[in-house]
């Protein structure tokens, strides 16, 4: 197999940390409520497995809320019911990457990327660290510490350290959303080809970046909040951008997230 | 260079205060030259030598308990919550005695050998310690206590592994402190009563009126408390080099 710049790279790794079959994933009656505002009330969604589902929504709604519930962080209502679609329990099969980048400071590059393993007092498994590397584009920055890495390459190391779980599902919290333009679009690819089968949950401020990556893209709104109707664009992920018809629905998109915001607005008016 | 300026700086004080001796015509149990101290200094090197070796003995072992002292409450009040109001009196006071206060006592209780100057010396460390490395304990950035939530990691490694490290700059400022302090709790020890050590010869030669030797223990003191400030501070800057500097001069 050869990647988009014509070198060959390992395909094994893919498949070695391919989840199979996918999980999917379905929320019943969230509950969540802060200082007596419920935040969520009986919020209930199902993100089908193997698929890339994109949130968009005013900031404040509960995005990153709903993602930190699922991921098992922060208090929970005992009423809401987080579980795979086949209704197992998704304990160690959720992996997490949030805005931040995370890294710890004090550990170089590819002990940041098995920080699960020293966590977990396993031995690593030094060759698959090596090849996500390789496929995140670091393969020379090994022993370097976080504070030698630039944003962008700060946020691939988080991304090798959320593929190394080898999770069935990964949930992102605007992972892209404190670099660039360009890092973000060459993020952005990277990150659908190495996530590709994997059940995807993405919290994203960006409506072409949902458009690229999501097969489905919902638009959070209201307070208690609600998710609505989804949007599958067509085609394969990630998408061109310059896409006429996803230009269309990057309106459309826009209308929908205006009309989330002013609703925000004016609830918060009536407070 | 670093070292050059501070040396300059020396030099110039040196020169200070040989010119107020000659000015001034100082009596020299009053003020003696520089190079007086120096002399004796030289001639007594062997009896200074072993006093130091007592005093540098007292910090260090002063230095050592404290910081074990310090580091299990931090943690102690850090894990257990009904810990803290036991504790934090105790720390609080431990500060607010003052130690020269305390010395008579410990003297009285440990005799005059080396015992009470150490914890004299532990009590000033304690505190210091204790403070700085509890408050790090508690600022561990929480997106990386998520990280490692999710990443399965029981409260044993997520101490070991998150806290911990993450509390090393704070714990270094408090060892900084400590190490800067540690010596006044060895002499203040050695003056109230004691047969060894700089602050006693310091004493021993004050009532003797040879004040050129009492400056050369001050001088020697001085050395050894600046060295092991530096050793420390060399070593804490070697464990925590991963921590970026922000120089607020710039």
């Amino acid at each position: 197999m050869t990647r988009d710049d014509g070198t060959q790279y390992d395909d094994r790794v893919g498949e070695q940390c391919h989840p199979k079959p996918a999980v999917g994933l379905r929320v019943v009656n969230a509950r969540l409520a802060f200082s007596g505002t419920p935040l969520f009330e009986n919020l209930s969604a199902e993100f089908a497995g193997g698929q890339w589902t994109c949130i968009l929504g005013p900031s404040g709604v509960g995005k990153s809320t709903l993602l930190r519930m699922i991921a098992g962080l922060g208090q929970t209502d005992p009423a809401t019911d987080i579980a795979a679609s086949d209704g197992s329990a998704l304990d160690q099969r959720i992996a997490w990457m949030a805005q931040q980048d995370l890294l710890l400071p004090w550990l170089s590059v590819s002990q940041n990327v098995a920080l699960g393993n020293k966590l977990r007092g396993e031995t690593t498994d030094r060759a698959r660290v090596a090849s996500l590397l390789f496929d995140v584009g670091l393969n020379e920055r090994h022993e370097a510490l976080p504070a030698a890495l630039s944003g962008g390459q700060r946020q691939r190391v988080a991304l090798a350290r959320t593929l190394m779980e080898g999770r069935p599902v990964v949930l992102m919290d605007e992972p892209f959303s404190a670099v660039d333009a360009i890092t973000r679009a060459r993020l952005q690819e990277l990150a659908a080809r190495l996530l590709r089968g994997r059940t995807v949950l993405h919290v994203t401020h960006d409506p072409l970046e949902a458009l690229r990556l999501g097969h489905r893209i919902h638009v959070m709104a209201g307070r208690p909040a609600q998710l609505g109707t989804v949007i599958e664009p067509p085609g394969e992920t990630p998408r061109d951008p310059t896409d006429p018809a996803l230009r269309e629905l990057h309106g459309t998109l826009l209308a929908q997230l205006g009309e989330a915001a002013a609703d925000e607005t004016s609830n918060g008016a009536e407070q | 260079m670093s070292i050059l300026r501070p040396l300059i700086v020396f030099a110039g004080l040196l020169v200070l205060w040989q010119a107020v001796v000659s000015i001034f015509d100082v009596a020299p149990f009053i003020l003696p030259a520089p190079l007086d101290v120096l002399t004796t200094a030289i001639a007594r090197a062997d009896v200074l030598a072993g006093h130091a070796r007592i005093t540098i003995l007292e910090i260090i072992l002063g230095l050592v308990f404290g910081t074990a002292f310090g580091v299990l409450s931090a943690l102690t009040m850090a894990y257990f919550r009904p810990a803290r109001s036991w504790i934090l009196p105790v720390l609080v006071v431990s500060q607010a005695v003052p130690v020269f206060a305390l010395a008579p006592i410990l003297v009285l209780w440990f005799g005059y050998g080396m015992a009470p100057k150490v914890v004299m010396a532990t009590l000033i460390i304690y505190f210091p310690v204790t403070a700085a490395f509890y408050d790090g304990l508690r600022r561990t950035e929480t997106g990386w206590l998520d990280l490692a939530q999710t990443l399965g990691a029981s409260k044993w490694a997520m101490l070991r592994q998150i806290r911990l490290p993450a509390a090393m700059p704070a714990f270094a400022s408090g060892l900084r402190v400590a190490a800067a302090v540690a010596p006044i709790g060895a002499v203040v020890g050695e003056w109230v009563g004691s047969s060894a050590g700089l602050g006693y010869y310091m004493l021993l030669m004050n009532g003797r009126v040879q004040t050129d030797a009492m400056f050369a223990a001050l001088f020697v003191l001085a050395l050894v408390a600046t060295a092991i400030y530096f050793a420390i501070d060399a070593l804490l800057r070697h464990a925590i080099s991963w921590q970026p500097e922000s120089d607020p001069a710039q």
